[in-house]
């Protein structure tokens, strides 16, 4: 049924067609019935990488197939959402290789985007633990992994659903202690400091920092460093040594929150205000905190998407390569000149990464909120200008607006994956708005 | 204590889905049956490594009364408890001069339901001890031009679960109707629904658990709807033919 759609950003709103299946034959019958398809998960991309005349929905194929408690292997169908995978696999001393910011993405958007998460630096992105996967091409199903049809592989991770409807995932987890994490977060005065301690801390599986991109002068960049690895059973509390690898019921109430106050200004929810403690804060605060907070935070509060309005917001999320540092300091005065980025600013720096066409690469990535507002796309335009000025690139699965010779610019291998594209989904079958607009397909 | 089981007719429905999973994450042992039980196996997979409870499943065709009984003599284990899910919504304007369109629908929703239910309950009422949980709909409260091949079938099963309740409470056997109104499934798809008013399969479900479990007669899901069916069951008659609803 046709009816109005959008994903994390509220922008843009599009009438797209949505259905979903349950059983495989079902999918099938619809592909081969329907054009201008793309899968869409929990529509937790933020623009429109999920939307198109018919969006599949694959939250309703979301059964667990298999799982090794013994080597921890899981395998499961596309449309399940990481949060369950998690309810599933930490109780038995199993976590997610790789999670992004939110628990309420699919393993088909996790591989689609191939996400990335705290540990990108350490352990890479979502796709390096891959086993193998089965993907419904325009040319039929086909199982793929990096050793068995690698082309088909590789242009699905991170390929926006362009290679056609991922059905099933194998991929391999991690073993836990806990289901906690060991934490440490440190003030930064400024850009330079921060990125001296990313280095000093980089032996820590996780890191993180919030940055405040709107200061400017001698405080221009501070943020706060979050780092953590997973607590040993002997690192837990008295009381949480008594179920380790369970959480505290009425967690939400009881989240420990450490964000600094400018991550949060202009926020409208109060909720999230009355879970944080900015007093007390010290240079350097030390806890072992459940999972859940340290890894996201912001699903505590619920649709948080919606306190920019009725217009939407897009999220800005660029990376560059580790030697070009002097480019985010570059970007980042733009954006404090222009006042208009958002409380919400997450700093990372990802480890080496090479590959067909995901977004991580060596460098530092930087993502920020833009409410949609007069003026806002030329004012993106020229910073993607720096972007590409620096050697960098923007991630698809926040995009909503990239003009399509950024992206044919910036991506190093796009040609090629166009290419994988053609050859299966060789009538475009498979096509996003964003697809059409960046020109990966024809319009 | 002895592991209790459920059986669910009709078990690959998004609905059935979630009642599944809810039992199973309360330590049920799990029965599905469904018409090709072959397409169950992703699902019983899943009941097991998300819940490590039993899992069994079996053909079942609610169109094909002839097999009932021995459907449930076949059964591995008699079930503690019974939820009839199953149903077909079928094409209103098509039924209209479409006998084999308007026969599935009253035989699947009603016929059906009650051939099953019949067997179910002689046994019940044997043992002394079980529940039975019917899904009918609000659709049956009253009849509308929209939908009423599809409500008279569920307004024959609502006055047969009611009578049921009746007879087995003498028995010691529970009988319990949900009323839900919209929800979201896959058999929704294709209509226009209100999003207040719109359950999902997770929210029906865990209503009826909470109920079952507090030995309740009769559920609505979500709970205005009860209220929203007693404004409309008041509307007198000489008004609300005039209506098109
Ligand atoms: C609060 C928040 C924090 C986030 N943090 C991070 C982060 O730290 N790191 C990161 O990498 N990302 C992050 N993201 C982005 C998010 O992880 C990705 O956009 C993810 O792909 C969303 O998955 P989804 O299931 O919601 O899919 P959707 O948003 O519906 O779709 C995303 C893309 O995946 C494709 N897709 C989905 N399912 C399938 C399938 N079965 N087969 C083929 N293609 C499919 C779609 O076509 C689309 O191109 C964050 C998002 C939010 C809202």
């Amino acid at each position: 049924m046709v009816k109005q759609l959008s994903n994390w950003g509220n922008y843009p709103i599009l009438d797209c067609d949505e259905s979903s299946f349950t059983q495989e034959e079902q999918l099938t019958q619809y592909v081969n019935t329907h054009d201008h398809i793309i899968a869409r998960g929990n529509g937790r991309c933020y623009g429109d990488a999920s939307l198109g005349e018919h969006s599949i929905s694959t939250l309703r194929y979301d059964k667990v197939l298999q799982f090794d408690t013994e080597n921890g292997i899981f395998e499961c169908q596309a449309g399940i959402t990481l949060d369950q995978v998690l309810a599933i696999t930490v109780p038995r001393g199993w976590f997610l290789p790789v999670t992004p910011g939110t628990k309420f993405i699919t393993i088909g958007g996790a591989v689609a985007s191939d996400v990335h998460g705290k540990n990108h630096h350490a352990e890479g992105s979502f796709s390096n633990h891959v086993i193998t996967m089965d993907v419904l091409t325009g040319v039929g199903f086909m199982s793929c992994s990096p050793e068995n049809n690698p082309d088909l592989f590789w242009a699905t991770c991170g390929g926006m659903g362009l290679t056609g409807i991922i059905t099933k995932v194998q991929f391999r987890l991690k073993k836990i202690e806990t289901a906690y994490i060991r934490q440490k977060q440190i003030k930064a005065e400024n850009l330079d400091e921060i990125i001296r301690l990313f280095d000093e801390y980089k032996d820590y599986t996780y890191s993180m920092a919030w940055i405040d991109c709107l200061k400017k002068g001698k405080n221009f960049g501070r943020s706060i460093l979050i780092v953590g690895e997973h607590a040993t059973k002997e690192e837990l509390s008295d009381k949480q040594k008594a179920a380790p690898l369970l959480l505290p019921d009425k967690l939400k109430l009881t989240i420990p929150f450490n964000l600094p106050s400018f991550v949060l200004n202009n926020f409208t929810v109060k909720a999230f205000n009355m879970l944080y403690y900015a007093k007390n804060y010290k240079k350097e605060m030390n806890g072992v905190v459940p999972y859940e907070p340290f890894f996201y935070p912001l699903d505590a509060i619920h649709h948080w998407n919606r306190g920019y309005g009725k217009q939407g917001f897009v999220q800005y999320q660029f990376v560059l390569p580790i030697d070009r540092k002097e480019g985010l300091a570059a970007i980042m005065h733009r954006i404090s000149d222009k006042g208009w980025g958002s409380f919400l600013a997450v700093l990372k720096v990802f480890g080496k990464q090479d590959d067909l066409i995901s977004f991580p690469m060596e460098g530092y990535t930087l993502a920020l909120d833009f409410p949609v507002r007069k003026g806002l796309f030329p004012f993106l335009d020229e910073l993607d200008a720096l972007v590409l000025e620096y050697g960098g690139k923007l991630y698809l699965s926040k995009d909503a607006r990239m003009q399509q010779e950024v992206f044919w610019k910036s991506y190093p291998n796009a040609e090629r994956f166009a290419n994988i594209i053609n050859t299966y989904n060789p009538v475009g079958k498979f096509r996003s708005v964003q697809s059409d607009r960046l020109l990966i397909t024809k319009p | 204590m002895m592991i209790p089981t459920v059986l669910i007719l009709g078990a690959g429905s998004d609905m059935a889905v979630a009642i599944a999973r809810k039992f199973a994450a309360n330590n049920y042992a799990i029965q599905l049956a469904a018409r090709k039980p072959e397409l169950l196996h992703a699902q019983e997979q899943d009941l097991r490594i998300r819940h490590n409870v039993a899992v069994t499943s079996h053909g079942f065709d609610a169109l094909d009364f002839e097999s009932h009984v021995s459907f449930f003599q076949s059964l591995p284990v008699k079930p503690d408890v019974v939820i009839c899910v199953f149903g077909y919504l079928g094409d209103q304007e098509k039924g209209q001069n479409d006998w084999q369109e308007a026969s599935r629908i009253l035989h699947t929703n009603y016929t059906g339901a009650v051939s099953i239910l019949n067997v179910v309950a002689e046994d019940m009422a044997a043992r002394k001890t079980g529940t039975i949980i019917g899904i009918s709909s609000v659709a049956g409260d009253r009849g509308r031009m929209s939908n009423y091949l599809y409500g008279s079938a569920k307004a024959g099963f609502t006055a047969y679960l009611s009578g049921l309740r009746n007879r087995l409470f003498h028995a010691g056997v529970h009988v319990m109707s949900v009323q839900p109104g919209f929800v979201n499934t896959r058999m929704t798809e294709g209509l226009t629904l209100p999003p207040l008013l719109t359950a999902q399969p997770e929210e029906v479900a865990n209503d009826i658990f909470k109920a079952a479990s507090k030995k309740k007669n009769v559920v609505y899901s979500k709970w205005f709807w009860r209220y929203i069916m007693l404004i409309i069951t008041s509307i007198p008659e000489f008004i609300f033919k005039k209506l098109k609803l």
